[in-house]
């Protein structure tokens, strides 16, 4: 197996954790074609998660903007509100093959975790979600939805108790419990073959947008744009069309507080350089020394101060072109979209509606631009009303 | 030879177990953590581990992960750990081996850019002349270390390969025939930090290794007393003590990380000196 994307990628794990990905890395190999598998996991992807999501034409975004065509990927209507179910059933079912009784996984917003937690529910399986403490605080919504669902919710204390924490603490976890547990990663990060297995369980968005495309307006997209923090759903949505240099990707990170603050994670469009976290050699935001930085955003979903592998080989290679869109941005295209479509997007791909701003004046009206709108914004209704100053609750 | 190989080939020829000891760099402060590596040889420590702080320690437990955070905060860098190396080689001939992340190794010498930057070769140069002996890099496993493996062969600095008791005989095979110095024996699954541990899962382990390499033998992850620093010797050549010591340290309890020293030492000679 090619544990490599260019230079990006690999194995860098403690001893420890070795036999666990060996033995991953095997499991995968054996199903990833393996015709049964492929099936089951297109049933459930279909009778559970409800695809394949739709592409909307948003005639009135369109209208708003008076160039290309606007549509958007709907992965917002899948079961549990976002991408991240597409993954974790993957998983889960692969978990499955390999006789493993206990599932864990690691959570920022709480998507990944919710995602996580409704699969073991369906499997059957025992279900631990690390998450930091301070996200814990900010997301008691998911927290409950997660209890609910049947999983234990582990607070992590250590480093600054936010998303990297809970990766760390989910691999120190795993590598204490290999022979039973399956680790779930959310994202296509961490180490081989993790950035591989969660892109393929990914690409069916891509896949679908192609023959969707082909349907509705006789060609491939212009454009494809996407939300990247660790960078799953822009994988899955760029992946099928990583060698057409015809369809211009755009990946759109967090760019927080706004270019000067260094509040932001801009992995790959700001101050990122080459470095490991968690296994993979990637862009990573980090102190001269080599110290990790704490990444911000509003969106909780994308402040991960790495990203996936091959994002950073994309990058390198030209196949995406990685910007940024603030806080501030992000929030009015929240508004907007909610106000001009009826649809209230996640925060996370309120970046990637955001981006919409600086790409539209460029475009021409027989174009066709599609936004991966890959989760919906419920989840994010409080803490927008707190920041609008709005009193709810 | 070394001065890693000709410590260890002593103790052999002595019929002693040795006894390393992994110390935080900066913590509780830089100059505490500098006299505790001092002091550590005195109460008994063979070789020191010099713990080399990053912000997310995959491999280790609570202590040592509070322990870097401190270290952090009171500003340690690969540099000033270079210096403590210097002030120690002014008193001692101890050997030091430096325990980090591949992260920290990589950015050492860093000026700016965002282009891909590698300063691990100018590390090792610079280690060496600061008379640092071997480095342990926790988050490089074998399949990932031929290229360090190559810069620390250039420079004679050891470059640590691990087993554990989940190894597989063919991994075994193969990094035993890179094994440099010593290898370490990680007991258990999971992080650094004293726990109850079967140590007889890595003892015989350790019997299967010898099978594959002459290079000593050090147990560690979980030791934390006399009595089981014993357990862990039972096959090894040298055992490794950090949690319970850093733990001690981070708290300010120097006298009691040195009595802790003591004690170790004094099971080990009690039950193994020929």
């Amino acid at each position: 197996m090619n544990k490599r994307f260019g230079k990006y990628g690999g194995q860098f794990v403690p001893e420890t954790v070795m036999p666990a990905l060996m033995e991953l890395e095997q499991a995968f190999a054996q199903y990833k074609d393996d015709a049964d598998f492929l099936a089951e996991f297109k049933t459930y992807l279909q009778k559970y998660a409800g695809r394949p999501t739709l592409l909307y034409f948003a005639e009135n975004l369109t209208a708003h903007y008076g160039k290309a065509k606007i549509y958007l990927k709907r992965e917002d209507l899948l079961h549990t509100g976002a991408h991240k179910i597409n993954n974790a059933l993957g998983q889960a079912l692969l978990a499955k093959r390999m006789g493993k009784r206990r599932v864990i996984a690691e959570t920022g917003a709480g998507q990944h975790g919710v995602a996580t937690a409704t699969v073991a529910a369906l499997f059957g399986m025992d279900c631990k979600i690390f998450m930091g403490v301070e996200d814990i605080e900010r997301q008691k919504l998911n927290v409950f939805r997660m209890k609910l669902l049947g999983a234990e919710v582990v607070p992590v204390t250590c480093g600054t108790g936010t998303l990297k924490d809970a990766t760390s603490e989910a691999i120190r976890y795993w590598s204490t419990n290999i022979t039973d547990t399956y680790y779930i990663i959310g994202s296509v990060v961490g180490p081989a073959p993790y950035p591989e297995i969660v892109r393929d369980f990914q690409k069916c968005i891509g896949v679908e947008l192609r023959e969707q495309a082909l349907n509705e307006f006789g060609k491939l997209p212009d454009y494809i744009v996407a939300c990247v923090g660790g960078g799953s759903n822009a994988m899955g949505i760029f992946y099928d069309f990583k060698d057409e240099a015809a369809v211009k990707k755009f990946g759109v990170e967090a760019g927080g507080r706004g270019e000067d603050t260094g509040d932001n994670a801009k992995t790959l469009s700001g101050a990122g350089r080459p470095g490991i976290l968690h296994g993979a050699y990637s862009y990573l935001l980090q102190t001269p020394q080599g110290q990790v930085v704490e990444a911000y955003s509003v969106s909780a979903g994308l402040d991960y101060p790495g990203v996936g592998p091959e994002h950073s080989y994309f990058k390198d290679a030209g196949v995406v072109n990685y910007v940024a869109a603030t806080d501030a941005e992000a929030l009015a295209a929240f508004q907007l979209l909610a106000k001009t479509e009826g649809i209230i997007p996640a925060l996370e791909s309120s970046h990637a509606l955001a981006y919409l701003e600086k790409l539209m004046p460029n475009t021409a009206p027989n174009e066709n631009v599609v936004v991966c709108l890959s989760g919906r914004g419920d989840k994010d209704v409080q803490s927008v009303a707190k920041i609008l100053g709005e009193g709810v609750i | 030879m070394t001065r890693l190989e000709k410590k260890l080939a002593d103790l052999k020829t002595a019929g002693r177990k040795g006894l390393f000891i992994y110390i935080t760099a900066g913590t509780p402060t830089i100059d505490e953590s500098l006299r505790a590596t001092i002091t550590a040889e005195k109460a008994g420590a063979d070789v020191v581990e010099i713990g080399i702080p990053f912000s997310d320690p995959l491999a280790d437990g609570a202590v040592i992960q509070a322990s870097s955070v401190t270290a952090l905060k009171n500003g340690i860098t690969l540099e000033k750990i270079l210096d403590m190396c210097k002030k120690i080689r002014a008193e001692s001939d101890m050997p030091l081996i430096g325990m980090g992340y591949i992260n920290n190794f990589m950015s050492y010498g860093y000026s700016g850019g965002s282009a891909a930057y590698d300063g691990f070769e100018k590390f090792i140069v610079d280690a060496k002349a600061a008379g640092m002996d071997g480095v342990i890099i926790p988050d490089v496993p074998h399949e990932e270390s031929a290229d360090m493996r190559a810069v620390c062969k250039k420079y004679s600095v050891h470059l640590t390969e691990f087993i554990t008791p989940e190894t597989t005989p063919e991994r075994m095979k193969e990094t035993c025939a890179s094994a440099s110095g010593f290898v370490y024996c990680v007991s258990n699954t999971g992080t650094t930090g004293v726990k109850k541990i079967d140590y007889s899962r890595i003892n015989a382990k350790i019997l299967d290794a010898r099978k594959f390499t002459d290079v000593p033998m050090a147990v560690g992850f979980g030791i934390g007393s006399g009595e089981v620093a014993v357990q862990a010797a039972q096959n090894s050549d040298a055992v490794i003590v950090g949690s319970a010591v850093v733990k001690l340290l981070h708290a300010g309890k120097f006298d009691d990380a040195m009595n802790l020293i003591k004690e170790i030492r004094a099971a080990l000679d009690k039950n193994f000196n020929k």
